[in-house]
């Protein structure tokens, strides 16, 4: 599914002379200067900032445990209490189904979509490097067998591809992270194949070439370098992808296991009770939102500050 | 999944109609102290009308030799009979063919065929027709799940394995006289005969539509099957020459597909549907329930199923009973049953009520974690374990797998809870040593009739606890087993039945199983639908169409 | 032009294969027992063994692989165990609700995506620019499963102004057209805001402009007409992104199209099902790619000759 607005398989160009900048200002320099004046950009950096924080305080931000019921957690009916607020503050946003703090599971549930979303695109961006590199500079039959080989891959309906994967390897947040990664790098892999294409005409690989540089070599240490950015803006807005494809993935109930709280399971337990408990539905979905909300913003924004040719 | 929980509302029904009487007796009066008490309506029933009926999951198959669903089932019981039937209090009778004459061994069942039943295509039944749809159902190409049901019928194994061109122990005598022979005395092949596996289906039909005669079915049924839109809707129409001529009530069904039940629930709120293949959804129980408006509406039935979790007594620390039998008193029932909105009552032995054998005063365990932690601490494990349970996905039952892992973590259990596709947990459960726990939540097994034998055999006996098999606590107690043999061939039902109570109490000695409730099913109607109780949730015929009518 | 067509479906033949055989993998490596499945629980071992054998499912995989690929070139393609039914059939009856919503979905993002994002070009940096972008984000950022559930509640049950989901007539396909082309729309709108920009800015504009012709002949004639091009192009694109996402869609509206039967392919361990709807899908994405390519040779004639 797209979950970010400028993904098109347009490269980013980096710059090829150092002449091109003041002689006082670095590439890095310039970047940043970039980004600091894109507010959007720097809201997206402040939420996800935030929600790294919160990801890795959650013991000590969240008011309950996320996994433990409460007697009061529910109704004598067994339905999920409604937020207590004003009257008390022992529900601040109700209780799920199971008579839990829906407060606390969505605080926890940042560790869930923020480790699967960095850890998953970690990997799928190294496969898509990897491979997409491979694709794109080895001309004949290794090349074309490479794309060949991704264009299948991408032909694959992905969202059924995950789930395959995980009914055979048994859901768990690894298996999560490694199917999601597995099923994501091979729209990166394209991105770079056609920078690799391009690069390996540039002079400096002929020139290492001829100097004698194996490919590996030439691969590493002189088209690695320019893929960077690319790296950075895939990096970036892909975990908006990757946290959305776990919250897909949860709500289809193929998730990361009870009880631990993921924001895309909690609306799937939650969407029986549209009508008597919609809070269930309503916060773990803003919570999903703004995350992948901020990791856009942040990528648009890097993607626009890399990019030289922009009109600003 | 969806049927199987369908096959346990199926069992709720059944235990409601259940009686003690026993399957070869229908003489025998019916004595059913705890069914709930008929709605008064005081109405003659009325002719006309479509009923409107909603389900979420489409039907797979109409073809009565391979339907095992809770929903096709009762679906098949529309367009088609068996030669023997139950009724509303589930006492066996006769239908499209006389009580048929028992040899004194009991080998030999002589059945006479009633005169005049014709399919739907016109065609009169005859004995042909009876010994077709057996001996399709034991043909192995047929695929039919039910086929080792007809085992005891002389010959059938041959057939089935290929050795014989047809079953010896079927014998058509003349038109409408057919004899079965068994190899053996056994009083449940009555229940074998009003299985939804004998369903008499016209051959020539059959072979024009070959396998998809289950998207084409035809019967002899008080419904004539009209259209089938798959994924979309299923139509049934009354069948004018029902041998039974003043039924059915209805003009005819219509089956809605596709429709979630919180969908389901609205239409019927609006009037649009008379009532709900798929039950109230869980989240709106509470709501409807306490509304005025709906109390005459709602019809509820416990089921003849135990929910519980089957304990793995070949795979370490559950071989040992002192662990079960503290896992058995960690598991706060009442909270469980509190999840599920009170549609159930906790229970304490393995057999449900209702169910023949089923002993009220059976001794139990109380839910007490301060005996069960020195229990554990006895049998060795005084600072607990890790172990796992698998659970299906879908809701609620992962919330109640969750709820007993935090009862066994009072007791020092780490308990990881596996949610997983029906499918990979059955599949789990079947292998030897795999699965310690297993919560049998959504994956009800269901009986096929009223007898406790259907229950002990295939998932308590030492022939089920194989690979495949539904014996999850892969218990096999060979002396038990012989036990229970001896009891189904008893003559005297009492003694019968009462050996049995003791051969489930010896089960719940040993802790097999902690049976956690038995639920109960609740539905609602349009008010413009009536019946009895047991017409809207039957125990072997769900929704028996055939008793409904509509009034307006 | 049609040689070109030819190699580039030769070229898919592979394509189409690899994902066969990886699915039949899979499909083969679920941790299931299809046979048990078909029989359901209640039957007894020895009819689950002897379903098993009837099904082929004792025989070794390459074995079971090839009489599959074998059948399929001959039309059959199996019996779904859970339907029951021919898997062509059960596929077949859903495709054109799976399309529909498709095609729907397609036209939202275009409707909405292109005007939104050519006005915020032209008005570039107003109120109306800025309004969209955020629009756009969000709608990008929302789980499309959420805001289907969000529509349902707000738009069919609160003010029952939609149907509460299922198919059947235009009014049910309104919400998850909708909901399936949000995040689409955003997309498209960003995409036409840039295309735009860019042409804004030539020199063609500017000459068109200089020669006193009136905004709005400039707007429509010059601008658009040459930002929507590369935009139009990308649609063919856009139908493998969608087979992914309508899944969600036709789960939370309970659509009934492939999407679902696919998902619950693989819970019921229906393999020539989950065989039918995977392999149909790649096709759908391959025959799709094929046009996108297509499009691009017949506008830029270089890749052509290639």
């Amino acid at each position: 599914m797209r979950t970010h607005i400028d993904a098109s398989e347009q490269p980013i160009r980096v710059l090829e002379d150092a002449d091109r900048l003041p002689e006082h200002q670095s590439q890095l320099a310039l970047v940043w200067r970039r980004l600091k004046r894109d507010r959007l950009a720097l809201l997206g950096a402040v939420i996800v900032a935030l929600l790294v924080l919160v990801a890795i305080f959650a013991d000590v931000l969240a008011p309950y445990d996320p996994t433990v019921p409460f007697d009061d957690g529910l109704t004598l009916q067994g339905m999920p209490v409604p937020s207590t607020l004003p009257e008390s503050s022992q529900f601040i946003l109700g209780s799920d189904s199971s008579g839990r703090d829906l407060l606390s599971r969505i605080i926890f549930g940042a560790r869930v979509s923020l480790t699967v979303g960095v850890l998953a695109n970690g990997l799928a961006v190294t496969i898509g490097l990897v491979i997409g590199s491979i694709g794109g500079y080895f001309r004949g039959w290794v090349g074309a067998l490479v794309m060949r080989f991704t264009d299948m891959m991408m032909a694959f309906p992905s969202l059924l591809l995950a789930i395959a994967l995980v009914a055979v390897l048994k859901p768990s947040l690894w298996v999560i992270v490694l199917v999601i990664g597995l099923v994501y790098w091979t729209w990166i892999a394209r991105v770079v194949y056609g920078e690799v294409l391009s690069l390996r005409e540039r002079e400096f690989v002929t020139a290492a070439v001829c100097a004698g540089a194996s490919a590996g070599r030439v691969l590493f240490r002189h088209i690695l370098p320019h893929l960077i950015p690319t790296a950075i803006v895939w990096g970036t807005l892909g975990i908006a992808t990757n946290v959305m494809l776990e919250a897909s993935l949860s709500y289809l109930g193929i998730g990361v296991q009870p009880p631990t709280p993921s924001w895309g399971g909690m609306i799937q337990q939650g969407q029986y009770y549209y009508r008597s408990a919609p809070w269930l539905i309503l916060f773990p979905g803003l919570a999903i939102m703004l995350t992948v909300l901020s990791f856009n913003l942040l990528g648009d924004g890097l993607r626009d500050a890399l990019d030289p040719y922009q009109r600003r | 999944m969806k049927r199987l929980t369908l096959f346990a509302t199926a069992m709720i029904v059944v235990s409601l109609a259940l009686v003690s009487c026993g399957p070869q007796a229908p003489e025998e009066g019916s004595a059913a102290p705890t069914s709930p008490p008929e709605p008064a309506t005081g109405e003659e029933p009325q002719h006309g009308g479509t009923m409107v009926l909603t389900y979420q999951n489409d039907i797979a198959t109409l073809d009565p030799a391979i339907g095992y669903d809770w929903d096709n089932w009762g679906m098949e019981k529309w367009v088609f009979d068996a030669l023997l039937d139950y009724d509303v209090d589930m006492n066996m009778v006769p239908h499209i063919a006389e009580m048929p004459e028992v040899s004194e061994d009991g080998t030999v069942y002589t059945f006479t065929l009633r005169k005049g039943v014709k399919f739907h295509n016109g065609r009169e039944v005859k004995a042909d027709d009876v010994a077709y749809t057996i001996t399709r159902v034991i043909d192995p190409e047929t695929k039919s799940p039910g086929q080792s049901f007809y085992f005891t019928i002389k010959g059938s194994e041959e057939f089935a394995n290929g050795e014989a061109d047809s079953v010896e122990g079927i014998e058509v005598l003349d038109d409408y006289t057919i004899r079965f022979t068994l190899t053996q005395a056994d009083a449940s092949f009555l229940n074998v005969m009003a299985l939804n596996f004998s369903f008499i289906v016209p051959k020539e039909e059959v072979e024009k539509w070959g396998e998809d005669f289950g998207h084409h079915p035809m019967g002899t049924g008080p419904f004539v099957f009209k259209e089938w839109v798959p994924g979309q809707k299923l139509t049934f129409v009354r069948n004018e020459n029902y041998f039974r001529p003043e039924l059915p009530y209805l003009d005819g069904v219509e089956v809605q597909i596709g429709v979630t039940p919180e969908v389901a629930l609205l239409r019927l709120e609006k009037g649009e549907v008379d009532f709900l293949g798929d039950g109230i959804p869980p989240g709106e129980f509470v709501r409807l329930t306490q509304d005025p408006a709906w109390e005459n509406r709602i019809v509820h039935a416990v089921r003849v199923n135990t929910t519980h979790i089957a304990l793995n007594t070949q795979v370490s620390p559950f071989d040992d009973v002192r662990v079960r039998r503290a896992v058995n008193m960690a598991i706060d029932k009442e909270r469980i049953v509190q999840l599920l909105n009170g549609r159930g009552k906790p229970a304490v032995g393995i057999l449900p009520p209702l169910m023949p054998g089923y002993d009220p005063n059976i001794k139990g365990y109380d839910y007490d974690p301060e005996a069960a932690k020195e229990l554990l601490a006895e049998a060795g494990y005084p600072d607990g374990f890790s172990t796992f349970i698998e659970c299906i996905s879908v809701d609620p039952e992962p919330k109640l797998c969750e709820s007993i892992q935090s009862d066994l973590k009072e007791i020092g259990i780490d308990l990881e809870v596996h949610t997983l596709a029906s499918s990979t947990v059955i599949n789990d459960a079947g292998t030897p040593g795999k699965v310690p726990m297993v919560w049998s939540g959504g994956l009800a097994w269901t009986q096929d009739y009223p007898h406790p034998s259907d229950f002990y055999g295939p998932i308590l006996g030492c022939d089920s606890a194989v690979e495949g098999g539904w014996n999850w606590a892969w218990y096999c107690n060979p002396e038990l087993d012989a036990r229970e043999l001896k009891a189904r061939g008893m003559s005297d039902w009492d003694a019968s039945m009462k050996e049995y109570q003791e051969i489930f109490q010896i089960l719940l000695d040993e802790a097999v199983w902690v049976p956690v409730f038995h639920l109960e099913d609740y539905n609602a109607h349009s008010d413009a639908l009536h019946g009895r109780v047991r017409d809207f949730i039957h125990p072997v015929h769900d929704i028996w169409a055939e008793n409904l009518w509509k009034s307006e | 032009m049609s040689r070109y067509l030819l190699r580039r479906l030769v070229m898919m033949l592979p394509v189409v294969f690899g994902i066969s055989l990886i699915t039949f993998l899979l499909a083969y490596l679920l941790p299931a027992d299809p046979a048990r499945m078909y029989a359901g629980p209640n039957a007894s071992v020895e009819t689950v063994n002897s379903i098993r054998h009837q099904l082929g499912l004792d025989r070794p995989f390459h074995e079971q692989y090839l009489r599959y690929v074998w059948r399929a070139f001959h039309g059959d393609f199996g019996y779904s165990y859970h339907f029951k039914m021919p898997v062509w059939d059960a596929i077949l009856s859903r495709v054109p609700y799976t399309l529909e919503l498709t095609f729907a979905g397609i036209l939202v993002e275009l409707l909405v995506g292109i005007p939104v994002g050519s006005l915020s070009a032209l008005r570039q940096y107003s109120w109306l620019d800025r309004l969209s972008t955020l629009f756009a984000l969000l709608a990008v950022s929302a789980p499309p499963f959420w805001l289907g559930l969000l529509a349902l509640y707000f738009l069919a049950f609160k003010f029952p102004i939609f149907p509460l989901g299922g198919a059947g007539s235009f009014h049910h396909l309104i919400l998850p057209a909708l909901c399936a082309g949000a995040g689409g729309a955003a997309w498209y709108a960003r995409m036409m805001r840039s295309s735009t920009l860019d042409v804004v800015h030539t020199d063609y504009v500017r000459t068109a402009r200089a020669k006193g012709l009136r905004e709005r002949v400039v707007v429509y004639r010059h601008i658009l007409r040459n930002a929507i091009m590369p935009i139009v192009t990308m649609t063919g694109m856009d139908i493998p992104w969608f087979l992914g996402g309508v899944v969600l869609i036709e789960t939370v509206f309970a659509w009934p199209g492939v999407g679902k039967l696919a998902v619950d392919a693989i819970h019921n361990v229906d393999i020539p099902l989950i065989m039918g709807t995977v392999v149909f899908a790649a096709i759908v994405v391959v025959v799709s790619s094929v046009i996108t390519d297509l499009t691009y040779a017949m506008i830029d004639p270089r890749i052509r000759y290639q």
